[in-house]
């Protein structure tokens, strides 16, 4: 199943060309553009993982798809996110995040219901041997 | 049917050479070149064919022809006050005129920047550089710092490796320009021949000469509102050829240094008489005095005066 997650997650994959122009709006904006990669893309995971630090006064995105490609050939089997951090005051948040890489074997979750005297449901990942090919 | 490729037919047949230099602006920046710049023959010839180069590539492009990107990474080489780094700033402006570089800026640095300080500092600092000089032009002054011959660990190493390796892998994003003075480049270029033969333009500044030197001063007077008198125009020649003969003469950069301190001196000439009235021509003339008072006059800006 195609995770969801972040801006443009509903579309195809986004291209190295389109993918170069998001950062490239991002730093015309004056966004910080940061790359974070996770195994575990659970919904309520928003701790993860920084490939270096965020990228600050850069002109040209080319610098970041340099990054990328590196972390890429790195951790071309996880979860990889460009996010565009945006400091001016009133904001202070991050503007966009999108998922620019995704494992082979997409991760799957399923809605667990457990039942007492009230109905909980969880969000629990699916083991990679019962997940559907 | 044959299977061949077909030819494009989004190819324009004629070109107005004058319309194509001016809407990339390189009739007007050459200008400005030949205009602010003084001498500087041989550089602005290389600059000019370059310019000319990048122009009819550009044009090529659009008729259709086969055009390979240029390598546009260049050294400058030349003594201390040549221009290098001014050279460097109009080069930007030239190629992103031309659309060589996408951004058109200039990042300027030093070894320091470059290199770190201890292990696994260096790689991290070098490509932080390297990525905000992307779309641009990436300046590094006195370039043979990144060697040491005389340290075998010494962590330029490591910084010269990397740039080589961007230089190579994304000559569109970035052109790199070194600068450093004459010798010490050459052997610098001798210990990385990687450098040499990755660089296509290597471009030499002239030393300037009196009378170019003259010139510059009076321009640099004309900048800040000032102007010589004729006897002070005539001190300030034998101060240069004076000033050549002395040590630690670096070029432009000296008479910079210089028109800063007459501009001292006459202000002080003016408030050591609080009871005349001045005029414009007071305010804005560099008097004889104001020149002669230099300590070049009296024996050299290292002898133990306690002349200002």
């Amino acid at each position: 199943m195609k995770l969801t997650q972040g801006c443009f997650s509903f579309l195809p994959d986004l291209t190295d060309d389109q993918i170069y122009k998001q950062v490239q709006y991002c730093l015309a904006n004056g966004w910080a553009v940061n790359i974070e990669f996770t195994d575990d893309p659970h919904p309520r995971n928003t701790y993860w993982e920084m490939w270096g630090l965020p990228m600050f006064d850069l002109a040209d995105a080319a610098g970041v798809m340099m990054e990328l490609a590196e972390c890429r050939r790195v951790y071309g089997d996880r979860y990889i996110r460009i996010s565009g951090f945006d400091s001016s005051h009133g904001w202070e948040s991050v503007r966009i995040s999108f998922l620019v890489n995704r494992p082979k074997q997409e991760a799957e979750f399923e809605l667990v219901r457990q039942e007492g005297r009230a109905i909980r449901y969880t969000t629990v990942r699916k083991p990679v041997e019962h997940a559907s090919a | 049917m044959l299977d061949v490729p077909q030819k494009t037919e989004t190819s324009e047949a004629a070109f107005d050479l004058r319309k194509e230099a001016e809407a990339a602006g390189i009739t007007e920046t050459l200008r400005e070149l030949d205009q602010e710049l003084i001498g500087l023959k041989p550089v602005k010839n290389r600059v000019r064919q370059i310019a000319s180069l990048l122009l009819i590539e550009r044009i090529r492009q659009r008729a259709g022809l086969v055009a390979a990107p240029p390598t546009l990474h260049m050294s400058f080489t030349g003594n201390p006050g040549t221009g290098k780094t001014t050279v460097a700033l109009r080069m930007a402006k030239i190629l992103h005129g031309l659309g060589f570089v996408r951004r058109g800026q200039v990042i300027s640095v030093t070894r320091d920047d470059l290199v770190g300080q201890y292990i696994g500092h260096t790689a991290p600092k070098t490509k932080e550089i390297l990525k905000k000089a992307m779309g641009g032009v990436l300046f590094i002054d006195e370039a043979y710092y990144l060697h040491r011959p005389d340290n075998e660990r010494d962590y330029g190493q490591e910084a010269i490796e990397i740039l080589l390796q961007v230089m190579e892998n994304q000559r569109e994003d970035l052109v790199v320009i070194l600068a450093g003075y004459g010798e010490r480049m050459t052997n610098f270029f001798a210990s990385n021949p990687g450098f040499r033969s990755r660089i296509a333009h290597h471009i030499e500044f002239p030393d300037y000469s009196e009378q170019e030197l003259l010139f510059i001063a009076d321009l640099m007077l004309q900048e800040r509102g000032y102007r010589f008198s004729t006897a002070a125009r005539e001190a300030f020649e034998k101060y240069i050829a004076l000033r050549r003969t002395q040590p630690f003469f670096s070029n432009a950069r000296s008479i910079r240094n210089a028109v800063d301190r007459i501009r001292l001196r006459q202000a002080d000439r003016l408030v050591a008489d609080l009871d005349r009235m001045l005029g414009v021509a007071d305010l804005e003339t560099i008097d004889s005095s104001d020149v002669l008072a230099s300590r070049v006059f009296s024996g050299g800006s290292d002898a133990r005066s306690a002349k200002p």
